[in-house]
C-alpha cells in the first residue's frame, strides 16, 4: 500500500518527523519498505501568473515575458519554452532561488535582455520527468504562494508491506487508526454528511447469496457530466498513492478507496436492465471485464448480474459493457460488503489482481458500506455535477459477520509474553485499538471491531498486546528448561562424518536441485515414468530425481565447460520415487543417497606421481573406505549408466545398498565429456551405519605367514575365490589378502596365478608346522573342488 | 717415564692419523694388541722386584688407560663423520610438494549448516526431518493455512503432476506437526511430556527464479515446545545464536511485528552489523513466533498446558552473510573455483 504522508496527517498529525513516523509504522508490524520524498530539495520557487509575452528582440526561439510574481511590481523574464502563454500560471524561481542540483538563479542578460528569474517545467523542480513546456498550474493557484505549498511538495511517499491479516489499514483511515493507537495523537475521521435525495428513481437490488453478500448500497445519480477534469488535489492525493488518474467518477471511487478502504464500484445506470441481483455464476455466463478479459465463471464465482447477464465479478472487477463512459448521463453506484470466503482466490484463478479483491478477499470493515456511499456521492456531485437519488441499502443483517467477545486471561498473556503485565495495563492497550474493554479479575473481554478481521481469540489479542507495548520493549531472556543429554547412537555416523571422510578423499561437495531433465532420468536410471511436476520452473528441471548421478553428471559439465582438467564431486541428498508403500507421504519413497563422482587423472598432476586417469578401482576404494567396518560384497552389474563390465553392485552384510562403476561410453558421447567419469551411489543410511566393535582378545602366540598361489581360470572372479578360502573351515586362519595377479609365461594362456598371503595364529597355542600344512590342504582343496584351482608348481 | 708419556703421545698420534676403522684397528694393534708396545711392556713387569713392578705397573696401567681412551674417542668421531656423510648424501629438497592425494571441501551451506547444528546442540536441540515431496495439509493446513487462505499466495507452490494434495514443501515448518505428533505418540501416558527442542534443516522449493531467489533453497526450522516458553525467550534465544553464529557481541537484533499464520505473536527478525561492510544496515534473517494453538491442537498438544516458540531461517541467507558472497545461485552452481574456497 503507497501513500501520501501529507493526506496522513489530515487524519492524524503526531509530534514526529518522517524518520520517526516511518519507524513507529515498522515496528508495528506495518513495514515500511520504502519512503521517498515527491520532491528534492529547491527553494525559492513561487507560484506566477505569466502577463504577457513579447518576442525577444534578437532571439527568434525567445520570448519576453512580463510575469506576476505576487511582489508590487511584475518582472521580466527571458523564457524559451514554447508553452509560454498570457495568463498561464506557472512555477518561477526568483533571483537567488536554488534549484535541484544546486542551480542557482541569478540576474542575467540573455541575448541582451535583462532576466530576472526563471520559469520553470515539473523537471527542473524535480517533480517530474516532463520537460516539453512550463508546468501549467492550475488557474486558482494563488499568485506569490511558495510552489511548495500550493502543490505540497515536502511530502513522502510512503510504501508499507501489510501483511494478509491486516487488511484494515488498506486505507489512509486505517493507517491513520493504527499511528493514533500507537502514539496516542488525536484521530480526525473525514467528516461524511448524507447526500439528501434530489429524485426518488431507484433500482432494486436482489441479494440471491446473502451468505457471500449481505450488505449493498446502490443509488442511482441522475444527469451527471464525467467528462469533467478531476480537481488537482484529488489527482495529486491518487498519484502519490500510486493510482493513475482515469476520469472523474472512476477517480472519486478510487478516492474513496483509498481514504476509507471501502471498494466501489460504477455502473453506467442507462446500461442495466431491470434489478441488480448478486448471485453466483452459472453455466453460460460470459463477461468481458474492464481489462479486456473475456470470461466464463465457475460456480464458485460471485457476480454481479441483471436481467440480461453478468455485469461484473463481484469485488473482483466490473464489465466493460455496464461500466461508465464519457457518454454517461446516470451512474449507478456500488457499494457493498462481500464476505472474503467469497472472493478470496477467484481474480488469482482468472490470473490478475485488483485493489478491489485485494481487499475484499482480505476483509473490508462490513459496517463501511453505506458511508462511503455518501461520502464518493457528495465527492461526485462535487465534481460532475447531477442529482443524487436515495441511497438504498439491502441488508440481511444476520450473515453480516458476527464479532463475537474476545477473552483474555492477563495471566496467560504475561506467560506467553514473557513479562508481567496488569488488567490495568491490558485494558489500556485494548482500549486504544478502539475496543471497548471489560475486567473481570484476571479476564479482560473485548468486542472486536468491524473492522478488524483478525481478532477472534486470546493469541490474537496477545499479539496486538505485545504489538502495541512494543516488540523492542520486551527482553530478550535465555529460557529455562531441564537439561538432558542428546541422544547420539554411535553406530549411525553424522552426515558430517561422511561429508568429512569424503573431503578427506579429495571429494568437493555440490547441491543440485532435485528437479532435472527429464532426459537424465531415462539415460541414467531407465526412468520411463518419473514424478513430474505440474508447474515446474523450466522445461529441463521438470522431474524430480531418482538418483544423485544425474546432477553430478551435470557437475561434471558445467566444470568441464569451465576448463577443468580433473573433477571429483560428492552430494548428500535426497531422492524420490513412486512406490505404493512409500511413507510417510503415500505413495513415494524419498531416501536420502550419497553419490560421488571422479573424473580426469586419479590424482592431481605433480612432480611425484606417474599421471594416470582415475579408474574403477580407485573409486572402489572410497567405497570401501565409506562402509569400512562392514561385510562387503561387490557384483557385477547391469546397470543403465554404467559400462557392463565396469559395474558392480554393492552389497553390505548381503543386502544391496548401491553401485559402483565407470559410465557407459554412449553417455560420455551423449553428454559431450572427455573422458568416462567413475561414479558411486549409496543408500545414506546404509553408508552412515557401523556397527559398534566387537572386541576380540589378540592372541598371545607366534603368527605364521604362509604365501599360497593358486591357478584359476581367466574368467573366474577373484573375489568368488577368495571368498571361497575365507569361507573354508580352518579355524586358524587369520587373514587372507590376494597380493599378485600373474598371467604369462609359465600359466596355461586361459588360466591366472592369483598369490595370497595366509596369516595364521592359534588363540592358545604355537602352532606346529604341520597344523599349518594341514590347513594349507584344506585350503587348496576347497578352492580345487568349488572353483577348479590348482596349486601353482 | 717419558718414555711411557713418549709412548701415549704416538699413540694418540697414529689413532688421529687412522682416517678408517680399518686403519684404527691396525694402529691399535700396534699398541694393545697381542705384541703390542703396551701390552709388551706389561709382560715386563714379571722380571721386576716387587717395589718398582708396582710403580712400574701403576704408571703403565695410566698409560693404558690413557690410550683406549684416545682409541675410542677417535673411533666415535670416525662414526660421527660417517654419519655425517651419509646424512649429507640422503638430504632431500624439503622445498618440493608433498605427493599424493589432495582434499576436497564441503559446500558453503552444508558447513554453514554444521556450525547451526553444534551451536543449537549446545542448548539441547535436537535435529528433525521430514519429507521434501509433502502433504498439502503437513505444509499448509496443519500449519494453520487453510485452502485459500491469502497467506497461501506468500508461497509459489510446486505441485506434483496428477496428485492432488501433494507438493514440494515451501518450508520447514511442516516438520514441527510431524514432529510435535511423534513425540506426543512416543509420550503418550507420561505424567508431563519432555520439551520439544529440534532443529530441521533441509531444502525447501517455491517457483521463483531470479537473482535473489532459486527455486530450491535451504530452511531451518527451530521448535521448542515446553510448559513456560515465552515471546522473551524466542528473542533471547535467537539474539544468542546471531551473536555466536557471527562471533560476535556487536550485533544488534530487531524483532518487527509481522503474520505468519502458524504463530501469534509473530515477528520478522531483522539484524545490522555493528561494523563491516554491511554496518547499519537492517538484514532480515527470520520469521518466527509463539507457535499458533491451531499448530499445536494439530500436533496432539494441549495449548492451555504447553506453549512454545517457532522461527525458520533462511540457511544460505545466513552463509552469505557470513562469507560475504554477494549472489545466491552460487550456491547451486556448482562451480568448483567457486566451491573450493570453503576448504
Amino acid at each position: 500500500m503507497q501513500f501520501s504522508e501529507h493526506w496522513l496527517r489530515t487524519f492524524v498529525n503526531p509530534a514526529l518527523d518522517s524518520a520517526a513516523l516511518g519507524h513507529l509504522l515498522t515496528m508495528a508490524g506495518l513495514e515500511v519498505e520504502e519512503s521517498e520524498a515527491v520532491a528534492p530539495a529547491f527553494e525559492g520557487v513561487v507560484v506566477a501568473e505569466i502577463l504577457e509575452v513579447n518576442p525577444h528582440p534578437n532571439a527568434d526561439r525567445l520570448r519576453v515575458c512580463k510575469v506576476d510574481v505576487g511582489a508590487s511590481e511584475p518582472i521580466q523574464i527571458v523564457c524559451g519554452a514554447p508553452n509560454a502563454a498570457a495568463g498561464m500560471k506557472v512555477p518561477c524561481a526568483l533571483v537567488g532561488a536554488v534549484l535541484p542540483g544546486d542551480f542557482q538563479i541569478k540576474a542575467a542578460k540573455l541575448r541582451g535582455v535583462e532576466s530576472l528569474g526563471m520559469l520553470c517545467s515539473a523537471r527542473e523542480i524535480g517533480i517530474s520527468d516532463a520537460h516539453e513546456g512550463l508546468l501549467a498550474l492550475p488557474e486558482d493557484f494563488t499568485v506569490g504562494v511558495n510552489i511548495r505549498e500550493a502543490l505540497a511538495l515536502d511530502d513522502v511517499r510512503f510504501t508499507i508491506k501489510l501483511t494478509p491479516n491486516r487488511a484494515d489499514c488498506l486505507s489512509l483511515l486505517g493507517v491513520a487508526r493504527e499511528v493514533s493507537a500507537l502514539t496516542g495523537a488525536a484521530l480526525t475521521e473525514p467528516l461524511v454528511t448524507p447526500v439528501p435525495a434530489r429524485h426518488d428513481i431507484t433500482r432494486g437490488v436482489h441479494l440471491a447469496s446473502p451468505d457471500a453478500c449481505p450488505r449493498y448500497v446502490g443509488r442511482v445519480l441522475r444527469n451527471v457530466d464525467p467528462t469533467r477534469p478531476t480537481p488537482a488535489w484529488m489527482k495529486q492525493r491518487l498519484e502519490r498513492c500510486g493510482v493513475r488518474s482515469i476520469s472523474a467518477i472512476v477517480d472519486v471511487t478510487n478516492y474513496v478507496m483509498l481514504e476509507l478502504g471501502q471498494p466501489l464500484h460504477a455502473f453506467d445506470n442507462d446500461k442495466l436492465q431491470g434489478d441488480v441481483v448478486v448471485r453466483w455464476a452459472q453455466a453460460g455466463d460470459k463477461l468481458l471485464l474492464l481489462n479486456g478479459q473475456e470470461v466464463e465463471p465457475d460456480a464458485r464465482t460471485l457476480l454481479i448480474a441483471d436481467a440480461s447477464g453478468p455485469l461484473a465479478l463481484a469485488g473482483v472487477m466490473g464489465g466493460q459493457l455496464s461500466g461508465v463512459t464519457d457518454a454517461t448521463r446516470d451512474v449507478f453506484l456500488e457499494s457493498a460488503f462481500f464476505q472474503p470466503d467469497a472472493i478470496v482466490g477467484r481474480a488469482r484463478a482468472y490470473g490478475f489482481s485488483s485493489d478491489a479483491s485485494h481487499r475484499f478477499e482480505r476483509g473490508v470493515d462490513f459496517e463501511l458500506a453505506p458511508r462511503a456511499m455518501e461520502r464518493a456521492t457528495e465527492l461526485i456531485l462535487s465534481i460532475c455535477g447531477g442529482e443524487a437519488g436515495p441511497a438504498v441499502q439491502s441488508l440481511d443483517a444476520q450473515a453480516l459477520p458476527k464479532r463475537e467477545p474476545v477473552a483474555l486471561r492477563v495471566s496467560r498473556a504475561s506467560q506467553v509474553i514473557g513479562i508481567p503485565f496488569t488488567a490495568a495495563q491490558i485494558s489500556e492497550i485494548l482500549g486504544r485499538l478502539g475496543m471497548p474493554v471489560t475486567v473481570e479479575e484476571d479476564r479482560v473481554t473485548v468486542t472486536p471491531p468491524s473492522y478488524r478481521f483478525d481478532l477472534r481469540i486470546e493469541e490474537d489479542l496477545i499479539e496486538e498486546i505485545a504489538r502495541i507495548h512494543g516488540y523492542e520493549n520486551i527482553p530478550e531472556s535465555l529460557p529455562q528448561g531441564t537439561l538432558g543429554m542428546l541422544p547420539l547412537p554411535e553406530s549411525r555416523r553424522s552426515d558430517f562424518a561422511l561429508r568429512q571422510l569424503l573431503a578427506g578423499r579429495e571429494y568437493q561437495e555440490v547441491v543440485n536441485y532435485a528437479f532435472v531433465d527429464e532426459a537424465w532420468e531415462r539415460d541414467f536410471c531407465g526412468n520411463l515414468d518419473p514424478i513430474r511436476l505440474a508447474n515446474p520452473i523450466a522445461s529441463h528441471l521438470s522431474v524430480m530425481r531418482s538418483s544423485l548421478l544425474g546432477g553430478l553428471i551435470g557437475t561434471l559439465m558445467t566444470n568441464q565447460r569451465r576448463r577443468a582438467s580433473r573433477v571429483r564431486v560428492f552430494e548428500i541428498g535426497r531422492c524420490f520415487a513412486k512406490d505404493v508403500k512409500g511413507q510417510p507421504v503415500a505413495g513415494y519413497r524419498q531416501p536420502m543417497k550419497v553419490a560421488g563422482l571422479a573424473w580426469g587423472a586419479a590424482a592431481a598432476e605433480q612432480w611425484g606421481l606417474a599421471t594416470r586417469k582415475v579408474d574403477f578401482f580407485d573409486v572402489k576404494a572410497d567405497v570401501e573406505a565409506l562402509l569400512d567396518g562392514r561385510s562387503l560384497e561387490f557384483v557385477r552389474l547391469s546397470h543403465p549408466a554404467l559400462h557392463p563390465g565396469r559395474a558392480a553392485e554393492v552389497r553390505c552384510d548381503g543386502a544391496a545398498v548401491g553401485w559402483v562403476g565407470e559410465l557407459h561410453p554412449n553417455w560420455v558421447q551423449r553428454y559431450d565429456l572427455a573422458t568416462a567419469p567413475v561414479v558411486f551411489e549409496l543408500d545414506l543410511e546404509a553408508a552412515a551405519y557401523r556397527p559398534l566393535p566387537v572386541f576380540v582378545a589378540p592372541s598371545k602366540f607366534p603368527m605364521v605367514v604362509r604365501d599360497l598361489a593358486l591357478v584359476v581360470r581367466a574368467e573366474t572372479p577373484v573375489g568368488e575365490l577368495l571368498a571361497v578360502l575365507r569361507e573354508a573351515p580352518v579355524s586358524i586362519v587369520q587373514a587372507i589378502e590376494i597380493f599378485d595377479i600373474y598371467q604369462g609365461k609359465g600359466i596355461d594362456p586361459d588360466s591366472k596365478s592369483v598369490a595370497f598371503r595366509v596369516r595364521f595364529q592359534h588363540t592358545d597355542q604355537t602352532l606346529e608346522d604341520a597344523e599349518v600344512d594341514a590347513a594349507i590342504d584344506v585350503l587348496v582343496g576347497r578352492a580345487g573342488e568349488r572353483l577348479g584351482a590348482q596349486l601353482r608348481s | 717415564m717419558d718414555h711411557l708419556q713418549q709412548l701415549v703421545e704416538q699413540a694418540i698420534a697414529d689413532f688421529g692419523a687412522a682416517s678408517d676403522a680399518n686403519s684404527l684397528e691396525q694402529a691399535k694393534a700396534r699398541y694393545l694388541g697381542k705384541s703390542g708396545s703396551l701390552t709388551d711392556l706389561l709382560k715386563g713387569l714379571g722380571k721386576m722386584d716387587p717395589d718398582a713392578r708396582r710403580e712400574a705397573g701403576a704408571a703403565i696401567n695410566r698409560a693404558k688407560v690413557a690410550v683406549e681412551q684416545a682409541l675410542e674417542a677417535r673411533r666415535d668421531a670416525l662414526r660421527e663423520a660417517a654419519l655425517a656423510e651419509q646424512l649429507a648424501a640422503e638430504a632431500l629438497d624439503v622445498t618440493l610438494p608433498g605427493r599424493g592425494q589432495g582434499s576436497g571441501g564441503l559446500h558453503p551451506v552444508t558447513r554453514t549448516l554444521g556450525r547451526i547444528e553444534q551451536l543449537f546442540a549446545s542448548i539441547g536441540f535436537k535435529v528433525a526431518d521430514g519429507p521434501e515431496i509433502e502433504e498439502d495439509w503437513y505444509n499448509f493446513t496443519a500449519l494453520n493455512t487453510p485452502e485459500n487462505h491469502p497467506a497461501r499466495s506468500m508461497h509459489d507452490t510446486f505441485y506434483l503432476q496428477d496428485a492432488p494434495g501433494v507438493l514440494l514443501r515451501t518450508h520447514t515448518s511442516p516438520v514441527q506437526v510431524r514432529y510435535m505428533r511423534e513425540h506426543v505418540a512416543l509420550h503418550e501416558g507420561d505424567e508431563v511430556m519432555p520439551e520439544i527442542r529440534i532443529i530441521a534443516p533441509g531444502r525447501v522449493y517455491r517457483v521463483d527464479y531470479d537473482a535473489t531467489h532459486s527455486p530450491m533453497f535451504h530452511q531451518i526450522e527451530g521448535l521448542w515446545v515446553g510448559e513456560r516458553v515465552s515471546f522473551a525467550d524466542l528473542k533471547g534465544v535467537i539474539a544468542e545464536f546471531l551473536r555466536r553464529f557471527f562471533e560476535t557481541d556487536a550485533l544488534q537484533v530487531r524483532f518487527r511485528p509481522s503474520f505468519f499464520p502458524f504463530t501469534e505473536p509473530s515477528a520478522e527478525i531483522d539484524f545490522a552489523f555493528m561494523s563491516g561492510p554491511n554496518k547499519g544496515k537492517w538484514l532480515e534473517i527470520a520469521g518466527c513466533g509463539v507457535v499458533h494453538p491451531n499448530v499445536l491442537r494439530n500436533g496432539g498438544i494441549n495449548p492451555d498446558r504447553y506453549t512454545g516458540f517457532a522461527f525458520g531461517m533462511g540457511l544460505d541467507r545466513l552463509t552469505m552473510l557470513r562469507y560475504g558472497v554477494d549472489d545466491l545461485r552460487l550456491f547451486f552452481e556448482n562451480d568448483l573455483r567457486f566451491l573450493s574456497q570453503f576448504r
